[in-house]
């Protein structure tokens, strides 16, 4: 009977094959480490955010009189309403370091180069979205840190040239953050995701056209291969398991660890906390944007720091395969980027004293200049390398591996 | 009408392609105006956009902040030094005379918004502080260090009393 029912599906939608092509079948090389488990650990973040902010939607009041009180009436009131909100709350924050980390694997491996660029790409866009889609999630419960950080990056709006006042006013749709804003920032709060997962789509289409990188860097042939289910599946959820063991040990224990103090006294537009910090996940940019003395500066640092690794597939111009395993030089380059990401988040931290405001600036330098010397480090270190000649081991892989290839093609 | 010859000709057709394109592209842009528009601020908002102000109950010295257009709005009743002190001088980042500043010495009105990152700043000795990214701003509302591009705004105002006066309408 279940055969039947397939049988019949199969004539009219393409099922069975779709799951063997794209899931069964689906050829994933063999030797990807637990780095490679983090895209399907922001994919399932992302169902988590969708499904904890839906029952969220059905009982928080968009309204800037309601808005604050309807959050303590979810912690207090609504059943198991605490568990949705930290599990929202501290979902927010592991989506940010689910896809900082799938970035960092990206970046070390060099996975972003040819031919995955439109994967990198459509990854950069996620990211805009995700902060997008964080940034007004975070004006919602319209606490002070709610209330001032929305001011202050709306107020950012205000570098834009000639109409500037504006465009800030168009946005609020009032002329200080006000019930408004909050009631769109909802909206948009809400629409913001399917946005996400339209992009996902995107995003896991241009993978099932390039498939996946590994860490050797080089195109497997298929002796290499394996088929994603069962052996990525499981991987994948053992990885999964490790993860809800962190993630729930924060829900559980350590809620407030994400959530800020003073977001427990209701928006006042009348008086300015005596520090505004944004979330962790925006830290090294908010330290950015703090270092350009200059404000229309600042804004547009702040603005090339995130969109700056969009260049990536251009600036890095080594043939090497397999990023910064065989690569000494871009290896140093990135534990320092690193090094320095860590270095402004803790800038962005503090309150801003002249010292700080100097670790900031030199911060800042390194962190564009490690994008700016890339194109030259890379294509000397390239020259140095292939002059030196490429380790033995990965000298065999490519010589296994094309010998497979044309082996193949022969017969 | 066209000559048999003419429909082979294909200019015309593509003349009429070409104009109907930018037709209805302009009508689909014209058709997102009001959905821009919807996000500015709505009329109920513009109609409380006038706040009176009584000033009878400040003493010199002291400060009132109120709310205009929802942002805070510093008055500030400034003694004989204070004025001798900002008109002695034209500021600091972004030079303004003093006089330029004020309908009347004795009474500073200005925006109580930080013209870098948009946070209060506080009053604090001469002048106020903003907590946020440490900009400093004299009595006249004038910025003596930055980030902080800009002096203190004075929004639109007018005396409708010798004790009262009028926000929003100049």
């Amino acid at each position: 009977m279940p055969n039947r029912i397939i049988k019949w599906i199969d004539h009219r939608f393409p099922l069975t094959s779709f799951i063997k092509h794209e899931l069964t079948g689906y050829p994933t090389p063999r030797n990807l480490s637990y780095w490679w488990n983090f895209g399907f650990l922001a994919g399932f973040v992302l169902m988590l955010q969708v499904a904890t902010g839906l029952f969220l939607a059905m009982h928080y009041k968009p309204d800037a009189s309601m808005a604050f009180d309807s959050i303590q009436h979810i912690m207090r009131d609504v059943n198991y309403g605490w568990l949705l909100r930290y599990m929202h709350s501290t979902g927010a924050s592991a989506f940010f370091l689910v896809i900082y980390i799938h970035m960092a694997r990206t970046l070390y491996y060099g996975s972003y180069r040819a031919p995955r660029e439109l994967m990198w790409w459509t990854g950069q866009g996620l990211l805009l979205l995700l902060m997008a889609t964080a940034f007004m999630g975070y004006l919602l419960p319209w606490g002070q840190m709610s209330f001032w950080g929305a001011t202050v990056i709306t107020n950012l709006f205000r570098a834009t040239p000639f109409i500037g006042d504006e465009v800030v006013v168009w946005l609020r749709g009032d002329y200080a953050v006000g019930d408004d804003t909050l009631t769109r920032f909802f909206a948009l709060h809400y629409l913001f995701p399917f946005l996400i997962i339209g992009a996902v789509v995107v995003h896991l289409v241009a993978l099932h056209t390039v498939r996946s990188s590994n860490p050797s860097g080089i195109d497997l042939a298929d002796k290499d291969n394996i088929p994603f289910h069962p052996y990525y599946t499981i991987k994948d959820f053992y990885g999964l398991g490790v993860f809800m063991i962190v993630y729930f040990l924060v829900v559980f224990f350590f809620p407030h660890s994400v959530l800020e103090p003073a977001n427990n006294i209701p928006a006042n537009p009348m008086v300015t906390p005596d520090h505004i910090v944004p979330e962790w996940y925006f830290l090294p940019f908010y330290a950015i944007l703090r270092s350009v003395p200059n404000m229309v500066g600042g804004v547009v640092a702040m603005g090339l720091s995130v969109m700056i690794f969009a260049f990536m597939p251009f600036l890095d111009r080594s043939r090497i395969p397999g990023g910064a395993h065989y690569r000494p030089v871009f290896r140093l380059l990135f534990y320092i980027f690193i090094l320095d990401i860590l270095v402004l988040g803790y800038v962005g931290y503090v309150l801003p004293t002249s010292q700080t405001i100097a670790i900031g600036q030199v911060a800042t330098i390194i962190y564009f200049m490690t994008f700016s010397i890339l194109p030259f480090v890379s294509k000397a270190e390239d020259k140095w390398l292939f002059k030196r000649g490429l380790p033995p081991k990965i000298l065999a892989l490519i010589a296994s591996e094309e010998e497979e290839k044309r082996k193949r093609s022969l017969r | 009408m066209a000559d048999f010859d003419d429909l082979d000709d294909t200019g015309r057709r593509d003349f009429l392609l070409k104009v109907t394109t930018v037709v209805s592209g302009a009508g689909a842009a014209a058709a997102c105006y009001p959905f821009v528009a919807s996000m500015n601020p709505s009329a109920d908002l513009l109609a409380k956009a006038n706040t009176e102000v009584n000033l009878s109950g400040i003493t010199p010295g002291a400060m009132l902040s109120v709310s205009w257009q929802g942002k805070p709005v510093f008055i500030l009743r400034r003694t004989e030094q204070q004025i001798k002190a900002m008109t002695a001088n034209n500021g600091g980042l972004y030079p303004e005379q003093d006089s330029d500043r004020v309908k009347q010495p004795e009474w500073l009105v200005v925006i109580g918004v930080c013209t870098h990152m948009g946070c209060v700043p506080n009053k604090e000795g001469e002048g106020w502080t903003c907590h946020c990214h440490g900009s400093l701003y004299d009595d006249s509302g004038r910025v003596l260090r930055g980030p902080a591009p800009k002096n203190l705004e004075v929004p639109p105002y007018r005396f409708i009393a010798a004790d009262k006066i009028m926000i929003g309408e100049a």
